[in-house]
């Protein structure tokens, strides 16, 4: 198993001159939040067609090219397609029988379902690969603490502990080595699960360990002992952002009027 | 900045004992100290106290520390609210005390903390790098930086702050030669330039020697055991220091008595290398290349070279826990005994009967819940039958001075005391060849001699021994071989 190993580092493969790329991070948070509000709220395929179909076409303003694309956003694929399978095998059968028999079988409305399925999560996935793809993390930190006034010692520290992350990975792997290297690891899939859960244990306390050090050297130069802190990089909302934002609620509104036009738009909370 | 100390203490929440107790010190402004003791005598505690960290709330304090008369923790909230630091905190590991992802954001942070307007922090960061002499822009990633640059950095974003006293947790203890003593000289500068005191905590003492113009050691039990010039502190107390794990000049620790380089007997080829190529994982430039090496039984190499040169990724891939990426390593029939010749390919269980790998981060390789279970963790793995697993336990518990510990988590177990477990919890299934991964860093002199002493006997009993370090002492006593992998050069496969 191994982690990325440098989730802090800049963007790169991506055009940070692009003018969705170049958006305040706290807007392209705003709009992947939307997005996914939106989906949350109904569970069918016309809607989330739409929206994901409206966040592809804005793909070249996010300054992400197809291959950046796919290196990040693999994953979606990856989860959303076999979800999709199951809903339209296992899903609750309506309509026409198209394939198959019995309790295994594809009918027009486990279909229908297994498509929603996969289209919902590729366009909640969509929005937060571009916003992780084109945001640099320390970015994002500062509009949070500056734009949006959240609480600088939260998200400073979140901030501090995903750097953190980078150097875990590296441990795993090292973790991973010593065990092999003590004889462990060979034992049939209990013995390895044991191992495993050792190994994640081991992890912990070297993350904690790691985490007091940090925090020690991050209290000696002053961090949560003063009131008033200032910020290096300033961090503003500019009127483009206002407008990234908006077109957002826009995509959010015309995908959920499609689907509601469609007939299909149900909220999930009234099922 | 003057320090005062009067019947200080400190007992941390989870402990019986003080960390400090009965501390009596006077520091005039600008001084240098050495802080000595052996370890558990509080040296880290007190800097912390002095860097005014230590929260009443996680422990019980008696007396009295301050700093210009004024007690540390005001010190501290009054220095944030000031704008500048009365005291400047360095710490040994240099992957954790990096707190952002751009060198220019990891120096203004501390500014940012102190209130200090955006239009004063860039000028004072570009001053502090340079002090420093950092290299790289502003926008440079931290996650890019060698552990000797890494401290440098460390340093700026402490100096940015303006203290008027260094505290230095062991500050080199964990870069390569060439690093620290680039490092002890941008300390001494910079107290030169600023005419700011210090107080260093550091094993080593040596190379420290012409920064520091006082020495105090801290008794264990408490309060101040000795205090004065280096001169005068090493003449009257040098033998004790020395056996407390002090790195004392004149009296260096113990080596083998058997010169190295001139075995008289070499053993049987163990692993052979030609033209390897190794690299770290998900890596495409190797790490290193064309390396041709042979290890024997009973003979002791050693792999030195500078910091990026691939040492430790090629003792990954001698220890049989990392594919090579190109040339040839095989093991021989010997060293084998009927598992192939690629390690790498040999089952875990098989592999730890063969060969024994010591990692640099003794508590990567902990297992166990317990001492003696950690020991008995190889035997029973490698098939070794429950009576001979047992007396082998016992045998390295008492070889390695563990005996006392045998019911004690490894993970609460002192530097020291690690780095003893992690060797004998691989000797415990014998194997034929041992590779060790910077095995002496940061270890105080007396775990070294020990280390040493061990070391030599195993290869008196036939064991090849593999060591990567930087430590020219640990050469010099030990190595019969010595190879020396150039820089790394940055050619794809």
């Amino acid at each position: 198993m191994s982690l990325p190993t440098d989730v802090l580092s800049s963007p790169t493969g991506v055009d940070t001159t692009a003018p969705l790329a170049r958006a305040n991070p706290s807007a392209k948070l705003a709009v992947a939040l939307l997005l996914s509000l939106a989906l949350v709220l109904t569970t069918d395929a016309v809607t989330a067609g739409v929206a994901l179909g409206l966040v592809l076409l804005a793909l070249p303003w996010c300054g992400l090219g197809p291959r950046a694309l796919w290196r990040r956003g693999w994953v979606l694929v990856v989860a959303a397609v076999p979800a999709g399978l199951v809903t339209a095998l296992l899903g609750v059968d309506s309509g026409a029988v198209l394939v198959g028999s019995g309790p295994l079988d594809v009918t027009a409305g486990s279909a229908t379902a297994g498509l929603a399925v996969v289209l919902r999560l590729l366009a909640i996935g969509l929005p937060g690969v571009v916003l992780l793809a084109t945001t640099d993390p320390t970015d994002l930190a500062d509009s949070l603490a500056q734009d949006l006034h959240l609480p600088h010692r939260f998200v400073l520290s979140a901030l501090a502990a995903m750097r953190l992350f980078g150097v875990l990975a590296q441990e795993w792997t090292a973790l991973g080595q010593a065990r092999r290297a003590r004889g462990l690891g060979d034992e049939g899939l209990l013995g390895r699960a044991r191992t495993a859960a050792a190994q994640l244990f081991a992890l912990l306390v070297l993350a904690v360990r790691r985490a007091t050090v940090l925090a020690t050297a991050m209290e000696a130069r002053g961090f949560g002992a003063g009131t008033h802190r200032t910020w290096a990089r300033p961090s503003r909302v500019a009127a483009t952002d206002v407008a990234v934002v908006l077109g957002g609620v826009a995509v959010a509104v015309v995908a959920t009027a499609a689907g509601v036009a469609a007939g299909t738009w149900e909220l999930v909370l009234a099922g | 900045m003057v320090v005062t100390a009067r019947g200080w203490g400190w007992r941390h929440g989870t402990r019986a004992a003080w960390a400090v107790r009965g501390l009596d010190l006077d520091l005039i402004d600008g001084e240098r100290v050495l802080l000595l003791g052996p370890s558990g005598a509080g040296k880290s505690t007190l800097l912390r106290g002095l860097a005014g960290l230590l929260d009443p709330e996680t422990g019980d304090e008696e007396g009295g520390l301050s700093l210009d008369g004024v007690p540390v923790r005001r010190a501290r909230s009054e220095g944030v609210q000031a704008g500048a630091a009365r005291t400047g905190l360095l710490l040994q590991d240099p992957s954790a005390q990096t707190v952002l992802a751009r060198c220019g954001d990891d120096v203004a942070f501390g500014c940012e903390n102190h209130g200090v307007p955006r239009e004063q922090i860039w000028p004072r960061v570009q001053e502090a790098l340079d002090a420093v002499d950092f290299p790289y822009p502003l926008d440079r990633s931290t996650s890019r930086l060698s552990g000797g640059e890494r401290q440098r950095l460390a340093l700026a974003g402490v100096l940015v702050l303006r203290p008027r006293l260094l505290l230095l947790d062991e500050p080199t203890a964990m870069l390569d030669p060439a690093a620290a003593d680039g490092l002890r000289r941008t300390v001494g500068r910079v107290l030169d330039e600023t005419g700011a005191g210090c107080v260093l905590v550091e094993h080593r003492v040596s190379p420290w020697l012409p920064y520091v113009d006082r020495v105090v050691v801290l008794a264990p039990g408490g309060g101040v055991r000795a205090d004065g010039s280096p001169a005068e502190v090493f003449a009257a107390h040098g033998e004790a220091l020395a056996a407390d794990g002090v790195w004392v000049p004149d009296h260096p620790p113990a080596r083998p008595s058997r010169r190295p380089r001139e075995a008289s007997r070499t053993g049987p080829r163990l692993l052979t290398a030609t033209g390897l190529v190794v690299a770290r994982p998900g890596a495409r430039v190797p790490a290193a290349r064309d390396v041709d090496l042979g290890l024997d039984a009973g003979r002791c190499t050693a792999v030195t070279g500078p910091n990026g040169a691939g040492k430790s990724t090629l003792a990954l891939a001698l220890a049989g826990l990392a594919a090579p990426v190109g040339g040839d390593l095989e093991a021989s029939a010997g060293l084998a005994a009927g598992a192939g010749p690629r390690p790498h390919r040999w089952p875990a269980r098989v592999l730890a009967a063969r060969v024994g790998t010591v990692f640099q981060e003794p508590a990567h390789q902990f297992v166990a819940a317990s001492v003696a279970e950690e020991l008995a963790v190889g035997p029973r793995v490698t098939g070794v039958d429950p009576v001979t697993a047992g007396r082998r336990v016992d045998e390295l518990l008492e070889r390695l001075r563990l005996g006392h510990l045998a019911r004690a988590n490894p993970f609460t177990l002192s530097g020291g005391e690690q780095r003893r477990l992690s060797v004998a919890s691989v000797l415990a299934t014998r194997p034929g060849l041992l590779v060790l991964d910077e095995p002496t860093f940061g270890q105080d002199a007396r775990t070294w001699a020990e280390l040493v002493a061990l070391l030599d006997e195993l290869r008196g009993e036939g064991v090849g021994v593999c060591a990567v370090t930087h430590d020219t002492e640990l050469v010099d006593a030990l190595a019969d071989d010595v190879l020396r992998l150039p820089a790394a050069t940055a050619t794809a496969v």
